[in-house]
């Protein structure tokens, strides 16, 4: 047994049909998206009307869409009043990283309340899936991913290593 | 010597205006198209730090182009492979020396008449040389030793070849309505006007012709709605094996025959190079009001009306690509043999009895 649909097309008028009217018809459309827009951008550059936008563009990397509060972007260490990193070297952010992209290493610190803080803090860009385990892991609050820097690109992989300076002290971090 | 100089002189200003116009096609498309779409073009491009609305694009792609590798299938034709764009490049060109840019300009006593060649079968030599144009196509398709562009070069030949019979029959009517195969003696004639206000205009005494120019036009050119030889996306076209510059011609070759149509366009049918109203010595407005202008003013006043015309059915044929949707193959030769070739008979034939009667 052949199964059959009966697919209703629409019929034409013969207006419709005749296809010029058609023709016409999106023409106007396009022109008046056309003119439309053409006014905008020449008053745009004597400066009246900027409250309206031409173009439904953003013009990256002048121009960027609002990211949402907790956006997942690059990461940096943060800092005690005087200027130290807050992380102690637990390493617990290490251990809970699913692509052991932070390789940390322990020193003593000099106040014995702190007991440890990190003498090397590296993560490897390359490598990281920027899950934020390891901002969720951390008890001191030392790591943090709200820098909104979104352009990571390097010419090498060995530029991708950031090391505890680049962390501490992001370039172009957009808190 | 003296009769060498001032053709040379005037086919160099039109070759020059004819590629920079072309290639400015090339920014209009995209910052049209980009118009059209409630977006921004391509504006990165930048010289000393201007950007002028991104019209260092098209400076931007010649120099790639020059630069790519120039790659000719080995198992090829090469004398062939390398000729096909010089053939569509060569026939493209050439069609501009028979169209009248201007009436006549007088610089230092002498009387120029702005006309690269003054033939008085224009109209036939421009469109053997846009027949010839379709060798270009046919040896692009052949000598690339590809099935897939084989079959892509004989699609495009035989719907270029299908299309030139409507256009050359849409024609007939206006040769009849003027009687003359010259381009000049053409726009001169639309200089007359019918009850004294409405200029006679190619489009007012032919409006049907003038639609099925356009439509044959359009096809002729293999631009959108007609665009399926070289289909962008969906099939292979005929140049599916040239790389660099011999691309870039093709495409070349592709502006050009637009901005040729378009000229054919307002010489045919929107009088060329005439103003309403405006004769010799001045404007003379059918409510009596007069202007008086020099005859270096008129002059360039026509060449402004020309050049105008010209670039609004650039603007259109671009508006157009970017609204309709393309036809199949199937469609395009329906209606290129059963729709456009019938109705331009019955043009023809009903224009031939007006005339008859009217005389």
């Amino acid at each position: 047994m052949i199964r059959t649909q009966i697919i209703r097309q629409p019929k034409l008028t013969f207006w419709q049909k005749l296809y010029v009217t058609e023709i016409v018809r999106g023409l106007w459309i396009t022109t008046r998206h056309f003119l439309r827009n053409l006014t905008l951008h020449v008053l745009h550059l004597f400066g009246l009307f900027r409250h309206i936008p031409a173009a439904v563009t953003t013009q990256y990397p002048e121009e960027q869409k609002p990211l949402a509060l907790r956006s997942r972007t690059r990461h940096r260490l943060t800092k005690r009043e005087d200027g130290s990193p807050r992380c102690v070297a637990c390493m617990m952010c290490e251990t809970v990283c699913p692509a052991r992209c932070i390789y940390i290493t322990a020193e003593e610190h000099p106040d014995p309340n702190i007991e440890k803080r990190p003498a090397k803090f590296d993560i490897d860009l390359g490598k990281c899936v920027y899950c934020g385990f390891c901002v969720e892991v951390c008890p001191e609050d030392a790591i943090r991913m709200d820098t909104k820097i979104l352009d990571i690109a390097a010419y090498s992989r060995a530029e991708m290593m950031l090391d505890m300076n680049e962390l501490l002290n992001p370039k172009g971090a957009k808190i | 010597m003296e009769h060498f100089i001032i053709p040379a002189i005037l086919s160099a200003f039109v070759l020059f205006n004819v590629i920079n116009l072309a290639a400015l096609h090339t920014w209009l498309e995209r910052k049209q198209s980009a118009v059209m779409q409630d977006r921004i073009g391509a504006n990165r491009a930048k010289i000393f730090g201007m950007k002028l609305l991104g019209l260092f694009h098209p400076i931007a792609d010649t120099i790639k182009m020059f630069m790519k590798e120039d790659y000719t299938p080995p198992a090829g034709n090469r004398f062939l492979h390398a000729l096909a764009p010089c053939l569509s490049i060569f026939f493209a060109l050439v069609g501009f020396a028979a169209i009248p840019f201007g009436n006549t300009i007088e610089i230092g006593g002498h009387i120029i008449h702005l006309q690269a060649a003054n033939l008085n079968v224009a109209l036939l030599y421009i469109f053997a040389m846009m027949s010839m144009g379709v060798y270009g196509v046919v040896l692009a398709g052949f000598s690339s030793n590809n099935n897939y562009s084989f079959l892509g070069g004989l699609r495009a030949s035989s719907q270029m070849i299908s299309y030139e019979v409507a256009l050359a029959l849409t024609i007939m009517g206006l040769v009849i309505v003027y009687g003359t195969l010259d381009l000049q003696a053409m726009v001169h004639a639309q200089g007359k006007s019918i009850f004294g206000w409405i200029p006679k205009w190619g489009i007012f005494l032919q409006p049907v012709g003038f639609f099925l120019f356009l439509a044959a036009g359009l096809a002729e050119t293999k631009r959108l709605p007609y665009d399926a030889p070289e289909g962008e996306s969906e099939i292979v076209g005929y140049f599916v094996e040239y790389s660099g510059m011999k691309f870039g011609m093709f495409f070349f070759a592709d502006y050009l025959e637009t901005i040729m149509i378009a000229s054919l366009t307002t010489t045919l049918f929107f009088g060329g190079w005439q103003v309403p109203w405006l004769s010799q010595g001045g404007f003379h407005f059918p409510w009596g009001a007069v202007w008086i202008l020099s005859s270096l003013q008129v002059s360039l006043l026509q060449i402004a009306s020309f050049s105008f015309k010209v670039l609004f059915f650039c603007w259109l044929f671009m508006a157009v690509r970017w609204t309709l949707p393309r036809f199949r193959y199937d469609q395009l030769m329906r209606l290129g043999w059963k729709i456009i070739f019938p109705i331009s008979l019955i043009n023809l034939f009903v224009t031939s009895v007006l005339i008859l009667i009217f005389q």
